[in-house]
């Protein structure tokens, strides 16, 4: 039986090492929306802060919990929408995106 | 705590971080990079959908009304917020997440101090260190670019050794509280060093450098989240995180790299410092007019403009793309040349240019544009300075020698438009301004752009092929 912080160990070396390979093939190009797509998945101390808010371990538990989420989700929300805003303006030359039906 | 044998929790957990990871895979190219946002989206969802179905969660209350209000704030600030101010929109965004995590941590080591694991702990305080200070430091960071706090660099003598004794503190407070968690009291200590840290490592560093610092600020958030990940014992935490982790430290090197600098001289070295005291001697440069200039573009077969920060100050990429239009309409080939560290954050530029409607496959990337400027008929440099100094090439003594620049100098005619002769961030003179083919267009950006497109477009029809 493994360990749970061993898990834990395991599980965040992987997901490193997979950042790095992802995130090297990111062209200069998208370095912005890359850095605000980031940001509003590192607003995953949202799950963090939903389960302090909401589990009944007290007033200063539920308090500070509710602070929490209120924090975490204006960085997931604001940083997915912005990143869609960034992306949406990206578009090839209108002859490129005529001959792909326009969909871009 | 989660039931790790609840097989539904698992899978939504998994979907979520498979979510992310092809989140960041779409967004290597700019065709699938808005599928990467939903994946992202989705993962996120499938995150809190989890969470609130299984991880323990039996009072939804306040979470709806904080939910709201964060979704409320975060909405607006998305709709509202413009393109150029994307450093500062992230760097308060890094603030919020942030704050959340270290205040979990927080939480999480006031009620369960009395029976915690020395691991457990000491990654607990790492977490709460690493979130406090990233607040702060992101606040800070956040009133440098939004013009809020002084944007020069705050230093004194002692400084390095200051925020050392800061850090090691923290660090020692760690320590002592995972050899004996029961000791509350040292609790605020260590939550008012970190966010006293935060301040004083990141006022130290000069608002130019300050997209590196989010960059290193993001890793910071995301480790911070990992940590909490481990305290809490879930897996979705960690994998985030180390996403994030990864992430915002490759692109805080990356930044280093194009500016050719180390880490150490970006965070410790006072940068914006370089003395510019030297007196500039007074060099003639020849000055034109948008007619000359239009005359010039009226012959040119490929026009490559440089944009730069002066261009994005004066919001002059709309009129930018209106000469673009113009000239491509004559059958001249326009191109933009991009360098890495045009607007100070990698690819800003790029937003910036493309939400002004310019196509990506027109924006070029320094490797690739730099030997086609041979052939190029005329550059127009918009409000960039630094990024086109030959120095930079030749010059030891230069502060920028070696960093990758854009060679405009080798196109057959330069056209550099700028408000007057002072001289960029770095405060060096620019030898590109006093070459023979260089000619200098005063004028602002968009001023500029604007008389550009009114003198082209009365320009007589394209005779020529």
């Amino acid at each position: 039986m493994i360990d749970r912080i061993e898990l834990g160990l395991w599980i965040f070396m992987l997901a490193t090492f997979i950042g790095f390979q992802v995130i090297t093939r990111v062209p200069p190009l998208l370095h912005t929306p890359l850095m605000s797509l980031t940001n509003a998945i590192s607003g995953i101390s949202l799950v963090g802060s939903l389960i302090l808010a909401g589990a009944g371990r007290g007033a200063l538990a539920t308090t500070l919990g509710a602070v929490a989420v209120f924090a975490s989700t204006i960085n997931v929300v604001g940083g997915f929408l912005i990143t869609d805003r960034m992306l949406k303006a990206f578009r090839r030359k209108p002859r490129a995106a005529a001959i792909r039906g326009g969909t871009a | 705590m989660i039931a790790w044998g609840d097989w539904s929790l698992i899978a939504l957990y998994l979907l979520a971080a498979m979510g992310f990871i092809l989140s960041l895979k779409w967004l290597s190219h700019p065709t699938t990079a808005r599928r990467g946002v939903r994946a992202g989206e989705l993962g996120m969802l499938a995150a809190i959908v989890g969470t609130l179905l299984h991880a323990g969660v039996v009072d939804v209350r306040w979470i709806l009304i904080a939910a709201f209000a964060g979704s409320a704030v975060g909405a607006v600030i998305a709709v509202f917020v413009p393109m150029t101010a994307m450093p500062q929109r992230i760097a308060f965004s890094h603030a919020c997440g942030a704050l959340a995590a270290a205040l979990v941590g927080t939480a999480e080591y006031l009620l369960s101090r009395s029976d915690i694991e020395s691991f457990t702990m000491a990654v607990l305080g790492l977490e709460m260190v690493l979130g406090y200070l990233t607040f702060t430091g992101s606040m800070i960071a956040f009133g440098k670019l939004q013009g809020l706090v002084r944007d020069r660099p705050f230093v004194y003598r002692g400084q390095n050794v200051v925020n050392g004794g800061f850090l090691v503190s923290g660090i020692g407070l760690a320590i002592a509280l995972t050899v004996s968690p029961q000791r509350v009291e040292l609790l605020p200590v260590l939550i008012g060093v970190a966010l006293v840290f935060g301040v004083m490592f990141v006022i130290r560093i000069g608002g130019a450098d300050m997209p590196v610092v989010i960059s290193l600020l993001n890793s910071f958030a995301g480790l911070s989240g990992a940590a909490l990940g481990f305290v809490i014992q879930n897996p979705i935490l960690i994998v985030a995180g180390a996403l994030d982790g990864s992430s915002g430290f490759l692109l805080s090197v990356f930044m280093c790299r194009a500016m050719n600098r180390s880490f150490a001289n970006v965070l410790f070295g006072g940068v914006g410092q370089l003395d510019s005291g030297e007196a500039v001697e007074k060099r003639p440069v020849r000055s034109t007019t948008a007619e000359e200039v239009a005359m010039l573009l009226d012959t040119a077969s490929l026009v490559i403009v440089v944009p730069g920060y002066g261009m994005a100050a004066a919001q002059a990429q709309h009129k930018v793309r209106e000469l673009t239009d113009l000239l491509t309409r004559r059958g001249t080939e326009v191109k933009f040349a991009i360098h890495p560290v045009a607007v100070r954050m990698p690819g800003h530029m790029n937003v910036l240019l493309a939400e002004a409607n310019i196509p990506y496959d027109q924006l070029i990337e320094l490797d690739q544009i730099n030997p086609e400027f041979p052939r190029c008929d005329v550059a127009i440099v918009m409000g960039a300075n630094d990024i086109v100094n030959p120095a930079a090439r030749h010059d030891r003594a230069s502060p920028i020698f070696g960093m990758p620049i854009l060679d405009v100098d080798a196109a057959k005619c330069v056209v550099v438009v700028k408000r007057s002769m002072r001289s960029g961030f770095s405060g060096i003179d620019n030898e590109l301004f006093y070459l023979p083919q260089t000619m200098m267009l005063f004028a602002d950006a968009k001023q500029a752009a604007g008389d550009l497109v009114h003198e082209v477009a009365r320009l007589p029809a394209m005779v020529t092929a």
